[in-house]
């Protein structure tokens, strides 16, 4: 999601992350992970080269959805789930404008489900990062539309029934156009993905797995932690072969159904390896490497899954407008008014 | 209907006719209405018009479930309702005649399609014997029209199957009512040429239909003569039909124009609000931006990400799409946003019934929000004033940075009424700037911006937009510190915001017109109050217990909340106030609450408007005469 209009003049001052850091103490429990979220955004604006008014952060209900207070941007925090629909509002209104979404898993997938999908299928110019901890934190620990199967929690003291969503597969279906994972403990990383979500222009999702450490602590140990990373985390690289582990000994290929499987690279070749192409129009390949998330642990793609390009709901909005103007000159209410019928009483 | 002259041979002269055309919901019933009407506008009658069709698109033909109807009253004097009695019925099937037939008086004429009272029609619509011919309409002048075959017969050489060509029937009845009240064809064959001049075969049928039946008019013997009803004398000026929706549709491009800001319009599907969307959607070179949301929440969500962004965010719907927007409408209170919020009522609760008109969201409108949470509330009280209350429902909304609710209902949506255009010219600039400086001294002497410093009058808020620099600030639903914004959760602040956002919709009484008092004579006792589209019946009411020699003081409410200044002294000067509504009983309620005034109620809720007649009795058993 960018604009060029939103590019500082090349001879402006350069910004800092302070000019991107409003005056609101930061209120997460310590430890949280959405501070290093935060501290990737605040210090990716500056680089952006983008003007702190012309950023809308528009949250919902939930932790994460605290994030627009300490951003000094414009910003709304609106209500539960529907931060899509109102970032719609002002993407459709303000085609200018650079338009962020904030939420969680609970947020977006759960109360929030229809506005997520139809925002995505829409391609509306926004960047959506979903800040998934796998439980809900800010009513202190119920389980959540990504919460494993027999999840133990205040409201399921026996185990969890709901199978859960896959977010990346989640919004691959719903016709995104760039969809992308990352984590709170790779800093860079994060700065890299939400750099390539706000230069695309269309509807950006990327999930990021956030630690919550006061009511699912270590949810994401299995993959993200230090000494787990080289062989469980499957970085993407468009135009590579998928290859991890820490001797690159491990690759994912295509089988006869069409499903992305783990192998050894030294038993198939690396020829059978699958090419990664984020823009391969057809979701298919995509949606298949986003199955490799499976829970609770298993090796996982992290980086861009899909980007491609299809024209921005607001740019076509914009499209219509002007091509009745050209075609019918500008509105004219008195015209309006007096089209049809009419008739003069003396 | 007054029968004023008869000349040999010419036409007889009426001040006043109640036409009503029913068939299937397949029969065209609504489309020959609105041909009936338009001719009729056209010619310079005053007219009201009463749709009235089911849910179903096509409920099961011939049954009773499936009849849809077209009332329509033309006058040679200003009118205010479709009328009670319809003076003539088309009935197109058996059905239509036993849906129908109660509302019609001893007199009241029928014109019924003969060729489809047979035994399986007569059957569905559970007619034991033919009533063409059992004797069961005596009382009524029965005129037995075999439509189905004579426009076969007329469209024989039009190419048309059979199967097809007997669907121009409903031009068959239009033909042969515009010659029994003399009304000018040229309008529709004008209308038949460029609505289906696509299709010649179709063209050709619906014209030799309309022709046959107006030809059948003149050369049957059947009917003693023509009727006429001249032009009414109206008030000077020029002239349209209108819709309620496609006048609240206007009223909304009047208001981004008056105030210069770009029209964002969000909804989602909904009976009888629709046509509003379909309107809008037809103006794009207005630079208005509709959007058809994925639900209800999503769009009021889209109007209020609008108004942030500095448009005029607008989201229409009835009242379960009210329901789905509660929270958000909380938002929008909360953030102190313009935003306009359309409520075409229907019957409720639930699903109710959607095609049809009720009263009963005042309440929701009022209070359909947790925590303290005021709005304004405008009402429109016929069809063509939902221009005007539309455009104050803006007027208000921008000045005092609220969402506002504009009541409007199925029978103001969907029923027309001329419209003497307003002049556009002198519509009020209701434009207010943004806000582009910091409006906050610290006292270091630094400048800083806070979102929430109120106009001393109005209380209302600055609005300042993104893009703007130095101005940045984030607001939502939390509780907010007064001036800063910042959430604040303490208990002193709390109180004095829930405060602060009350008066400020209470100090808009102030700034509304005055609620207008018609009371001929200056003595009535009776006071009969009441708000939106139950205007024209009060208003015929009081016409006959005047004619009757009874003193009556009408007042209808446009604003709902806050009421007007004057309401609680003009009710203090009558000994006794009614208040009919098309509910059980929620303005009344009101009323009593705010001016412990012991107003009495008439209620309806059937889904139809009041008749005069039921105002007129309640009205003069509260005359003790």
């Amino acid at each position: 999601m960018s604009d060029a209009s939103n590019q500082s003049d090349a001879n402006a001052v350069t910004l800092t992350r302070k000019d991107f850091t409003s005056d609101q103490e930061v209120r997460w429990c310590p430890g949280c992970g959405d501070y290093s979220v935060l501290t990737a955004v605040q210090l990716l604006m500056p680089e952006l080269n983008i003007k702190p008014e012309n950023q809308v952060f528009v949250s919902g209900i939930g932790c994460a959805s605290r994030f627009p207070y300490y951003m000094n941007t414009y910003g709304i925090h609106s209500i539960h789930g529907r931060a899509p629909a109102v970032a719609t509002g002002v993407a459709v209104a303000r085609p200018d404008l650079d338009v962020w979404v904030i939420t969680g898993d609970g947020d977006a997938l759960s109360i929030g489900g229809n506005h997520f999908i139809h925002a995505l299928r829409r391609n509306v110019n926004m960047t959506i990062l979903l800040f998934n901890n796998q439980i809900y934190g800010l009513t202190k620990g119920q389980y959540s539309p990504t919460s494993e199967v027999g999840k133990v929690t205040k409201s399921s003291p026996f185990g969890s029934l709901d199978y859960p969503f896959n977010p990346c597969s989640l919004a691959i279906g719903s016709e995104a156009t760039f969809v992308a994972r990352t984590h709170d403990m790779d800093r860079k990383h994060m700065q890299e993905v939400f750099r390539r979500a706000h230069e695309h222009r269309g509807a950006a999702f990327v999930e990021i797995y956030q630690n919550c450490n006061v009511f699912n602590d270590g949810a994401f140990d299995g993959v993200t932690a230090k000494d787990k990373r080289a062989e469980m985390l499957i970085e993407l690289r468009h135009g590579e072969p998928i290859r991890f582990g820490a001797e690159n000994e491990f690759g994912v290929r295509l089988n006869q159904f069409g499903e992305a499987e783990i192998v050894s690279v030294a038993e198939v070749g690396e020829a059978a390896l699958l090419v990664h192409d984020e823009h391969r129009y057809d979701p298919s390949t995509a949606f298949a490497l986003s199955r490799l998330a499976e829970q609770p642990v298993s090796p996982t793609p992290m980086g861009v899954l899909r980007a491609i390009d299809r024209p921005t709901y607001e740019s076509q909005v914009q499209d219509q407008l002007t091509a009745a103007q050209e075609r019918r000159g500008p509105g004219h209410l008195r015209e309006l008014i007096e089209s049809g019928a009419v008739w003069d009483v003396v | 209907m007054t029968e004023i002259s008869e000349t040999n041979g010419s036409p007889k002269s009426l001040d006043r006719v109640v036409i009503r055309f029913a068939g299937d919901s397949g029969d065209g019933m609504q489309l020959v209405g609105d041909r009936f009407t338009d001719v009729s506008a056209a010619f310079g009658n005053d007219l009201a018009t009463l749709p009235n069709y089911p849910a179903e698109i096509r409920a099961p033909a011939g049954t009773i479930a499936g009849v849809s109807s077209f009332q329509v009253h033309i006058a040679d004097y200003d009118i205010v309702t479709p009328g009670d009695i319809p003076n003539l019925l088309v009935a197109m099937n058996p059905a239509a005649l036993k849906a129908n037939i109660a509302d019609l008086a001893p007199g009241s004429a029928i014109i019924a399609n003969i060729d489809a009272f047979e035994p399986r029609n007569l059957d569905k619509a559970g007619y034991e014997a033919n009533p063409l011919e059992d004797g069961s309409l005596d009382a009524f002048r029965v005129y037995p029209v075999p439509m189905t075959s004579l426009t076969l017969e007329a469209a024989k050489d039009t190419g048309a199957k059979p199967r097809d060509a007997q669907r121009s029937k409903n031009f068959f009845a239009l033909g042969l009512i515009s010659w029994m009240y003399t009304r000018p064809v040229e309008p529709v064959y004008k209308w038949i040429a460029e609505r289906f001049g696509k299709s010649q075969i179709v063209h050709d049928a619906n014209l030799c239909a309309f022709k046959a039946g107006y030809h059948f008019g003149e050369t049957a013997e059947l009917f003693e003569h023509a009727y006429e009803v001249q032009p009414a004398k109206l008030p000077p000026g020029r002239y349209r039909n209108i819709t309620g929706n496609a006048a609240t549709a206007y009223g909304l491009i009047a208001a981004g124009q008056q105030a210069k800001l770009p029209l964002l319009y969000a909804s989602y599907p909904i009976t009888p609000a629709s046509d509003i969307l379909h309107e809008l959607s037809k103006h794009k070179n207005f630079g208005i931006r509709t959007v058809q949301a994925e639900d209800e929440i999503s769009a009021i969500g889209i109007a209020i990400g609008g108004a942030f962004a500095g448009h005029l965010g607008v989201t229409a719907t009835s009242g379960p799409g009210v329901d789905l927007k509660a929270e958000a409408l909380g938002l929008a209170v909360s953030m102190e946003l313009p935003l306009i919020l359309i409520d075409v009522q229907r019957g409720g609760p639930s699903t109710g019934l959607p095609t049809k008109t009720e009263q009963a969201d005042l309440m929701l409108a009022m209070y359909g929000r947790h925590g303290e949470a005021p709005l304004p509330i405008v009402s429109a009280r016929t069809p063509s004033e939902c221009f005007d209350a539309t455009f104050e429902g803006a007027r208000i909304a921008i000045k005092y940075r609220t969402p506002v609710i504009v009541l409007t209902d199925g029978y103001l949506a969907n029923g027309s009424e001329p419209w003497l255009f307003p002049d556009v010219d002198a519509l009020e600039d209701i434009s207010i700037p943004f806000t582009t400086e910091p409006n906050h001294l610290n006292p270091d002497g630094s400048v800083e911006f806070w979102p929430y410093v109120r106009d001393e009058v109005t209380l209302a808020r600055p609005w300042a937009i993104p893009g703007t620099p130095g101005l940045m600030h984030r607001i939502g639903g939390i509780e907010k510190e007064d001036g800063t914004g910042n959430v604040n959760y303490e208990p002193a602040n709390h109180e004095l915001m829930t405060r602060l956002r009350a008066e400020k919709i209470a100090r808009i009484a102030a700034d509304i017109a005055p609620v207008e008092v018609d009371d001929p004579d200056g003595n009535a006792r009776l006071l009969v109050v009441g708000w939106g589209s139950t205007h024209g019946a009060i208003q015929a009411g009081a016409r006959r217990v005047r004619a009757r020699g009874h003193e009556v003081a009408t007042a209808q409410l446009m604003h709902v909340n806050p009421f007007p200044l004057n309401l609680g002294e003009i009710l203090s000067r009558y000994d006794r106030v009614l208040v009919p509504e098309l509910n059980l009983g929620q303005l009344s309620r009101l009323l009593r609450a705010e001016y412990l005034v012991d107003a009495k109620s008439i209620n309806k809720v059937q889904g139809l408007p009041f008749l005069s007649a039921e105002i007129e009795a309640k009205m003069m058993e509260m005359l003790d005469v």
